[in-house]
């Protein structure tokens, strides 16, 4: 029998559960555990220098891996910093297992020194949470946490341990779970037969089909399946912002990301479809602008795991509630026994229609005859760049939605963003997440000069662990997204969308140990693309990169309107 | 419509401030609710009356079946169910009132379980309706203060809310 203390139990048990990183921040209530930390090697620790970062480490881990990411933060402003990053996995059902200190138990309540409620601040933006009330529980909730966070809809899960429960000299005797018994929770795992039956026999049926795939499909690790779904129907797949990369950006059969800033052809396939095959997908508003005129004629088939999903803002006319990849093998297997095939003469004259709204180039965009580039030739020049092979993680806002629409991922958990909660400051710790674990592959945070200030400390904490990601800002001098809805909505007052006082970033990066460059004119990008990731390639890279600050992100959906009523130009409406 | 919504609740600290924090998160209305724990202290019953429309009352048990501590749940008023709730209410008693408040509450079966110079205390176990109809009865004027404990129900027959 082996006694250890709660903080040792703690970190055991964390071990067991798989965590090679922790990212986090000491403080007063969890001295004890950080002692347990430094006196083992199994389980490493990232100090940031904002706790926010630290959860968006985590959550940029989790994206890339699939794993659930581990944040460590003190009690009170430790916890409370955390709130954010905790929200932006909550809304995108990303796994997350979040410790926070807490003060001693029998000081809380009492208003003591960095207390907070970190169960009831974080109630609304997490999947589950535990209070640790007996320091010998510690592994069972620790199992329990990893448990809850990485099956179903995964989500993140906050773990609070008053400082009490970790005391060095209290010795308890250790038993990690095999087997981690909940009575209450069994997520789905499989979706019921007779629906999928339903779905397959209106797939073959339909004349104007799409595929319509989320993140959903991206979070079970089901990419292959879609693709070989997709090929096979021979039908058109289009994926939600959190759903690039499931489905081959380059493929033949992708029409493109859709919603309000999705593709023409994309929007156009939605709109006039028969019948709508959802995956994973939630029917976000941001998907399908006003949901009284959505898709008119489809008759829809929506796979998720959470039933709330299901019928939530669309009414459905064929719900699976299960796992994407155990529904889309059953499809596949029905699709196999049966003696019918899609109608093949429908299916023809509907790619046919496609490709003339393909043809109307929808997101072209006009170089400007002078050396300022257009925001969106810098993304397709770091595209070729990478040759489309790198992990992508952006910021919010205009540079986020030209990331989206003109990086072409071919892969799944390569487009790292927060698409639910939209939340500046993202891109760059989940960058810096990604890097730390895949330390062989291209990292590139795509940010804003607006985003990039609200976790520039982190450069510090690239300095000290060595990590190498390259930051490509697109420096428009000015909250493009807002100031871009200015100009639609509220006839150019822009009004605090613009940046005075930027900071010399290229100084900045060098005061933190990195390199940085500046690239004003067309002519330079070459050779810095190539510097960066050529000379550079073992250093942080922080290119500073002038764009148009005219720009707008187009198509643009016209909003109350149906999936079909987009701006395409300033000028140009559908 | 209104909708009984009954919920074997883990009978855990935080459980209940998760179902109520939903109910304001989400917008979604509580009329009454009340909880205690049932014969496997392990477990909470708890009760809720609130009400929507069918696609709404879909998404509130949708969204309480993925609370990690819901274990079941059930909506009572899908099928044949009793509900009660018990009201205690103290009403001005004064000269010929006395009796005639008296009559009233025999009337609905409640009982006087204190009595004072002026006041009379009565209890009233019964549906939402019945206690409602109570008050209209004795006047409003004369009431003094009340206090129920929301709906309690449960399904008739064999049908059982259980592991």
């Amino acid at each position: 029998m082996e006694l250890l203390s709660g903080g040792e139990m703690l970190v055991r048990a964390l071990h067991e559960s798989g965590v090679e990183y922790i990212y986090g921040y000491p403080g007063g209530s969890l001295l004890h555990v950080y002692d347990a930390l430094y006196k083992q090697s199994a389980v490493k620790h990232v100090l940031v220098r904002h706790e926010q970062a630290a959860a968006h480490m985590a959550d940029g881990y989790a994206r890339a891996t699939g794993k659930p990411g581990v944040v460590m933060v003190t009690s009170g402003p430790g916890a409370t910093n955390t709130i954010t990053g905790i929200a932006t996995a909550y809304t995108d059902s990303i796994p997350m297992v979040v410790i926070s200190g807490q003060v001693m138990s029998y000081l809380v309540g009492d208003d003591a020194f960095q207390e907070t409620d970190m169960l009831g601040l974080s109630r609304p933006i997490v999947k589950h949470s535990f209070a640790v009330r007996r320091p010998e529980d510690i592994p069972e909730i620790v199992a329990k946490a990893f448990h809850i966070a990485s099956t179903g809809r995964p989500g993140p899960v906050v773990i609070d341990i008053p400082k009490d429960m970790t005391m060095p000299n209290e010795r308890y005797e250790y038993v990690y779970p095999k087997k981690v018994k909940l009575r209450s929770y069994t997520p789905p795992q499989r979706g019921h037969s007779g629906q999928i039956k339903k779905a397959v026999e209106l797939l073959l049926k339909a004349k104007r089909p799409v595929i319509y795939a989320g993140g959903g499909v991206i979070i079970d690790g089901s990419s292959d399946k879609l693709r070989a779904l997709v090929d096979r129907l021979d039908f058109p797949c289009t994926n939600t912002l959190m759903g690039l990369g499931s489905y081959p950006g380059t493929g033949e059969r992708f029409v493109g990301m859709l919603g309000m800033h999705g593709t023409y052809e994309a929007n156009m396939v939605m709109h006039h479809s028969d019948v709508v095959l959802a995956i994973g997908a939630r029917f976000d508003d941001r998907v399908t602008n006003a949901t009284s005129k959505f898709c008119p004629d489809a008759k829809i088939i929506h796979i998720d795991i959470d039933p709330s999903c299901i019928s939530k803002t669309i009414i459905v006319d064929v719900p699976i509630v299960g796992p994407v990849g155990n529904v889309l093998d059953e499809m596949m297997a029905l699709l196999d026994e049966s003696n019918e095939v899609p109608d093949a003469e429908a299916i023809a004259s509907w790619w046919k229609q496609i490709n003339e709204w393909r043809q109307r180039h929808a997101m072209r965009y006009e170089k400007n005859d002078s050396q300022l580039m257009k925001p969106q030739e810098v993304i397709e020049a770091i595209w070729t760049a990478t040759k489309g092979d790198a992990y992508v993680t952006s910021d919010v806002g205009q540079h986020q939605m030209f990331a989206a629409q003109y990086y072409k991922f071919d892969k799944p958990n390569r487009w790292i963003n927060s698409g639910g909660l939209g939340t500046m400051g993202f891109g760059f710790p989940a960058a810096m997440g990604v890097k730390m674990n895949f330390p062989d592959e291209m990292v590139v945070c795509v940010t804003g000069e607006g985003s990039i200030q609200m976790n520039i400390q982190e450069l510090s904490t690239c300095l000290q662990y060595g990590i190498p990601v390259k930051i490509l800002c697109l420096n428009n001098g000015s909250l493009g997204m807002v100031r871009q809805w200015q100009d639609m909505n509220y006839e150019g007052r822009h009004s605090h969308s613009y940046m005075e006082s930027l900071p010399d970033f290229i100084r900045l990066v060098e005061a933190y140990g990195h390199v940085g460059i500046r690239v004003t004119e067309r002519d330079q990008l070459p050779q810095a693309l190539e510097d960066t990731f050529g000379k550079y390639n073992d250093r942080l890279v922080f290119l500073d990169v002038a764009v148009d600050p005219e720009e707008h992100v187009y198509p643009m959906q016209v909003p109350q309107g149906s999936m079909r009523d987009m701006w395409l130009s300033k000028t140009e409406r559908t | 419509m209104r909708h009984i919504i009954s919920i074997l609740l883990e009978n855990e600290p935080g459980a209940l401030s998760r179902v109520v924090g939903l109910f304001a998160q989400r917008g979604y209305n509580i009329e009454t609710l009340t909880v205690a724990p049932t014969e496997d202290k392990t477990l909470s019953r708890l009760t809720m009356t609130t009400t929507g429309d069918d696609r709404k009352i879909e998404q509130i048990t949708k969204q309480l079946n993925k609370l990690i501590e819901v274990v079941k749940l059930v909506d009572l008023s899908e099928g044949p169910h009793i509900e009660r709730e018990l009201m205690l209410i103290k009403v001005k008693a004064v000269g010929a009132q006395r009796a005639e408040i008296k009559r009233t509450a025999d009337i609905f079966r409640g009982q006087i379980v204190d009595v004072s110079a002026s006041v009379y205390t009565i209890q009233l176990t019964g549906t939402s309706d019945k206690l409602e109809a109570f008050i209209e009865a004795i006047g409003a004027g004369c009431v003094l203060e009340t206090v129920r404990t929301g709906v309690s129900g449960i399904s008739r027959g064999e049908k059982i809310l259980s592991l």
